[in-house]
């Protein structure tokens, strides 16, 4: 890798690094907004409304939390408040996402988010302990493996009766919990060796 | 409501092996039920027995009221004939028929003309997405096109009881869940109590209430709602 090569590395590093530390590590909103706005010019209440429908599943967001949004990412700008229009509301500014800001997305798309194994989960510490204090371990493997099914026939629902952006949400969802199900079911099937190596 | 199926301390051995360890459980008439547990847990048994193939040694099986396992061969054929459907995982359709006529064997067996029973069972055919299909035999059908076939033959015949034992085991996760989104919309139109067997969670997800068959016996999971 060249220098100048290495050193933009560096600095989109350093520059994402940043932008984690003013977004937070989610980072979902401020880049779902600038997608929403390289697909088109947009007003903050058209972009929460568009952020609603396919984003939102039933967590709408703030009008407070678009605004200040926007306006951190015209601050690092990442969008040009480009002009004020006339008419009701707390703001009528139209946004264009920069090319700072298209490139920070693009890199963002780009990139793979890393793979959480989530290894030490609540479940895993639960079961643990349960064994380690001679607790009814596997009822409480029976009863997370209840509440797991009933979310999944509620996300199964949602994916039957909804739009197919709702079925592809429930279906991420749906695919999570069915790991942890198989988890569960293997962790039940390995109980009593699992009891003995954590008490001897 | 009313239980549909019934079983009471069901117990069962296959030679040295017990299967059914004092199995018991109470579906109710409209039913989805998902029988889910690991493999060789006894969960095939005991749908065998739910469904008067199998008798168990000890215990008893009800339908609609009516204990099953004492009655002879021939009644509970004609009782699963007449009022059960019946849906596998691999080679349910017969080979040298075509879809129209396998999915019309029921009523066939059950002694309707042959012209009435293929027209109800075209009747099937663009209810579940089989349209262009029927003259085709089953080696010319893709594995979800089969397994709708065999769907609508376990309805065609409106049972009170489906029995499927792993419907969509041989079936990607696309193609499962279309059958599943099919078999649930049609046994639901028709009122039908589904006993379904499965290993896959997205299955059972499908159905209003599941156990969990282990080491012989029913476990019946508590209904508590997940935390939100």
């Amino acid at each position: 890798m060249s220098a100048k090569a290495s050193f933009e590395n560096y600095s989109r590093e350093l520059f994402t690094q940043s932008i984690h530390r003013v977004y937070g590590a989610g980072m979902s909103v401020p880049l779902t907004l600038l997608g929403l706005l390289e697909r088109e010019p947009s007003h903050g209440y058209d972009l929460k409304r568009e952020y609603d429908v396919y984003f939102g599943r039933g967590k709408p967001l703030p009008f407070g939390q678009v605004y200040a949004t926007l306006a951190r990412l015209a601050r690092d700008g990442l969008v040009l408040a480009a002009d004020t229009e006339p008419g009701a509301g707390p703001d009528r500014k139209r946004y264009v996402i920069t090319d700072q800001g298209a490139s920070e997305l693009d890199s963002w798309l780009t990139e793979p988010a890393k793979p959480e194994p989530h290894l030490q989960s609540i479940l895993f510490v639960k079961v643990v302990l349960a064994l380690m204090l001679g607790r009814p371990a596997e009822e409480y493997l029976d009863t997370q493996r209840a509440a797991h099914l009933q979310r999944m026939r509620e996300l199964t629902e949602t994916r039957r009766s909804g739009a197919l952006v709702d079925a592809l949400m429930a279906d991420y969802g749906l695919f999570h919990l069915e790991a942890d199900l198989r988890w569960i079911d293997l962790t039940a099937a390995r109980l009593e060796s699992l009891a003995k190596e954590v008490t001897s | 409501m009313t239980a549909t199926v019934e079983a009471r301390d069901a117990r069962l051995s296959f030679g040295e092996t017990p299967a059914l360890q004092g199995a018991s459980i109470c579906i109710q008439a409209g039913e989805i039920l998902a029988v889910m547990g690991p493999s060789g847990s006894g969960k095939s048994t005991f749908l065998h027995c739910l469904a008067g193939i199998l008798v168990p040694s000890s215990g008893e099986i009800y339908y609609a009221g009516q204990r099953i396992d004492t009655l002879g061969e021939s009644a509970r054929s004609a009782l699963r004939r007449d009022r059960f459907g019946f849906v596998f995982q691999f080679g349910q359709l017969v080979p040298e028929l075509s879809a129209e006529e396998n999915i019309a064997l029921p009523l066939l067996l059950s002694g309707v003309e042959r012209g009435e029973a293929i027209s109800r069972a075209r009747g099937w055919f663009d209810r579940l997405d089989l349209d262009g299909t029927q003259r085709r035999r089953s080696g010319e059908l893709s594995g979800g096109q089969a397994q709708r076939v065999a769907l609508a033959r376990g309805l065609v015949a409106q049972p009170e009881v489906l029995f499927a034992d792993e419907p969509t085991g041989s079936l990607d996760s696309l193609t499962g869940e279309h059958v599943m989104e099919l078999m649930v919309g049609a046994a639901k139109d028709l009122g039908t109590t589904v006993v379904l067997v499965t290993h896959e969670p997205r299955v059972a997800a499908y159905a209003d209430r599941e156990v969990i068959v282990r080491d012989g016996k029913v476990n019946q999971l508590a209904s508590t709602a997940a935390p939100s």
